[in-house]
């Protein structure tokens, strides 16, 4: 009887839970749909300057057509293949940074006040220096996307390299491990949490990297097509770049939260 | 022939702001095949000197033999447990209990069937799949002993490996240790605060005062508890004798700790 009670109660808990979900989602779609259609509305009726804020109807007229003549594409994977690099390279050679550190005290305690001004520094004033060290090309944006994340992966996962319970590298040591098989076997698996959340860090930071190198040098890309449409001051192509960038950024950063999930189910 | 000697073996961890001994003038020698126990107030110096002895730490002072040779990286023939149990929650248990034969290059298929072999007389084949969090405080326990053992070390130390958990599970575990690892005829070194569990599982107790940790007395457990299970000889009546003898000297320690300090 009273078990009966029990199962009735959790059953109206678990609906409880189903309900607040729907509710939410309701409610979001509806910012979504209200925010789409009075920005279209305002457009429409001249209270917001249709040349600088376009329309959503307008956006998506052109999105269709320069989806249709395939230049899309080109702009929009040349942008994706350039970020993801970044990003992946960022993290790559930050984690191998934080791993020589680690490696060796002596060169993090050098190499520790040269890393503070490095991560103060914004990064993107690098810019023109790059592209004249490099050249105007594909090179020196993926060297922005690189060099806007390194460091501060760097810093973040060699914290965590040394947060790792010395205890674990103890047992390491007793079975007669050395300081690779510690590295191995402790240190790196004990920090993919920590990588994984600087990847996503990193999501973003490569996003700006590379539309601040595409704005800089390049002939084509998402943050060359935000450029040109500036220049011409077609405002439609502004923003209909922008959303394309706001949904590629937010698929990344899902992929690399999916890949979290994945990798690190066991890490407490 | 003793198997492990230690030669007046000290201690002392310096820092920016003062130097501490924690241990001074160790000397003692065990013999293959002897169980031993160290008992001793929290901050005496007991994980240093097991860590001393595994060859983790090089003593400041005095030196560490294993069978005549002098132990300066950590020994193959020795297996060391730590103060909590340190699985890797990020690998399953059979791959925590294989990770010392894949450091030692012994990943053999016969080496490590015995350590599976292990976790089945622990009682604990159902777990390999499972990663650590799934397991209780016990468990992981038994599974950290496995570990220890896969690498069939001579020697065991046991640094308070029964501290975290409930009382009941604690003397089954006793009975558990204390018999595979007399079936397995290892020598064996168990840090531990609880009196009753160094007379029941141990051949000799040392007793350890503390600031800095010295060797304060060595009790000789009588043979009548000895070939006893813990549990059985937690009931005989030689136990509380020696329990009284053990509690008085350790009670001597604490006041002169206490002048010490008064001083
Ligand atoms: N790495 C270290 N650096 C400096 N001092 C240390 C270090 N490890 C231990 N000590 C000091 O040495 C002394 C002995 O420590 P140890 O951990 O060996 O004690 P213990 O007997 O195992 O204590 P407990 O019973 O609480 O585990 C303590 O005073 C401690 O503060
Ligand atoms: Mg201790």
């Amino acid at each position: 009887m009273s078990k009966m009670i029990t199962n009735k109660k959790h059953l109206e808990f678990l609906l409880a839970i189903k309900k607040e979900k729907r509710n939410i989602r309701i409610v979001q779609l509806l910012i979504f749909l209200s925010f789409f259609s009075m920005w279209e509305i305002s457009s429409i009726q001249g209270w917001i300057n249709p040349l600088l804020f376009s329309s959503p109807s307008k956006i998506w007229s052109l999105f269709l057509e320069k989806a249709s003549d395939g230049s899309l594409y080109i702009h929009v994977a040349f942008t994706l293949g350039e970020t993801v690099l970044g990003f992946i390279l960022g993290t790559l050679f930050g984690t191998l940074l934080a791993a020589l550190l680690w490696w060796s005290p002596f060169l993090s305690k050098v190499l520790d006040p040269y890393l503070v001004v490095l991560n103060a520094m914004p990064k993107v004033a690098l810019g023109p220096i790059l592209i004249v060290a490099i050249g105007p090309n594909f090179g020196s944006i993926i060297a922005m996307g690189v060099l806007i994340s390194v460091i501060i992966t760097t810093l973040v996962v060699y914290t965590a390299f040394q947060n790792v319970d010395e205890n674990y590298v103890k047992v390491v040591r007793s079975f007669g491990g050395d300081k690779k098989q510690c590295f191995k076997e402790v240190i790196l698996p004990a920090c993919f949490p920590s990588i994984i959340s600087s990847l996503k860090v990193n999501v973003g930071l490569s996003w700006v990297g590379v539309i601040v190198g595409e704005f800089l040098v390049s002939k084509q890309g998402l943050g060359y097509m935000i450029i040109y449409g500036f220049q011409v001051f077609n405002f439609t192509l502004v923003l209909m770049s922008l959303l394309i960038i706001a949904v590629m950024a937010t698929l990344m950063y899902q992929g690399v939260e999916y890949l979290e999930s994945k990798l690190i189910k066991h890490h407490s | 022939m003793a198997f492990l000697q230690l030669k007046s073996v000290g201690q002392t961890y310096f820092s920016r702001t003062s130097a501490t001994t924690a241990l001074e003038d160790i000397s003692l020698s065990i013999n293959e095949g002897e169980f031993t126990s160290i008992l001793g107030p929290s901050g005496c110096g007991k994980s240093t000197l097991l860590s001393i002895i595994a060859g983790l730490l090089i003593p400041t002072a005095g030196s560490v033999m294993v069978n005549n040779k002098p132990v300066n990286h950590p020994h193959p023939k020795i297996g060391y447990m730590l103060q909590q149990d340190y699985l890797f929650p990020w690998k399953t248990i059979e791959d925590n209990i294989t990770l010392g034969l894949k450091l030692r290059n012994q990943n053999t298929d016969e080496h490590i069937q015995g350590a599976f072999r292990l976790l089945k007389e622990i009682g604990l084949e159902h777990t390999k799949s499972k990663y650590p969090s799934e397991l209780s405080g016990g468990m992981r326990q038994r599974v950290a002993l496995v570990r220890t053992l896969a690498t069939q070390p001579k020697m065991l130390l046991l640094d308070e490996p029964f501290s975290a958990l409930d009382y009941q599970t604690k003397l089954k575990l006793e009975d558990l240790v204390s018999s595979t690892l007399k079936e397995h005829g290892k020598t064996a070194i168990l840090v531990t605060h609880d009196i009753g569990e160094a007379i029941a599982m141990s051949d000799n107790v040392i007793l350890l005062s503390s600031n800095p940790g010295r060797i304060f007395r060595t009790f000789k457990i009588p043979k009548t508890l000895k070939s006893l299970l813990p549990f059985e000889a937690r009931q005989h009546s030689d136990f509380s004798a020696t329990f009284q003898q053990i509690w008085e000297e350790l009670e001597h320690i604490e006041q002169n700790d206490h002048e010490q300090e008064t001083s």
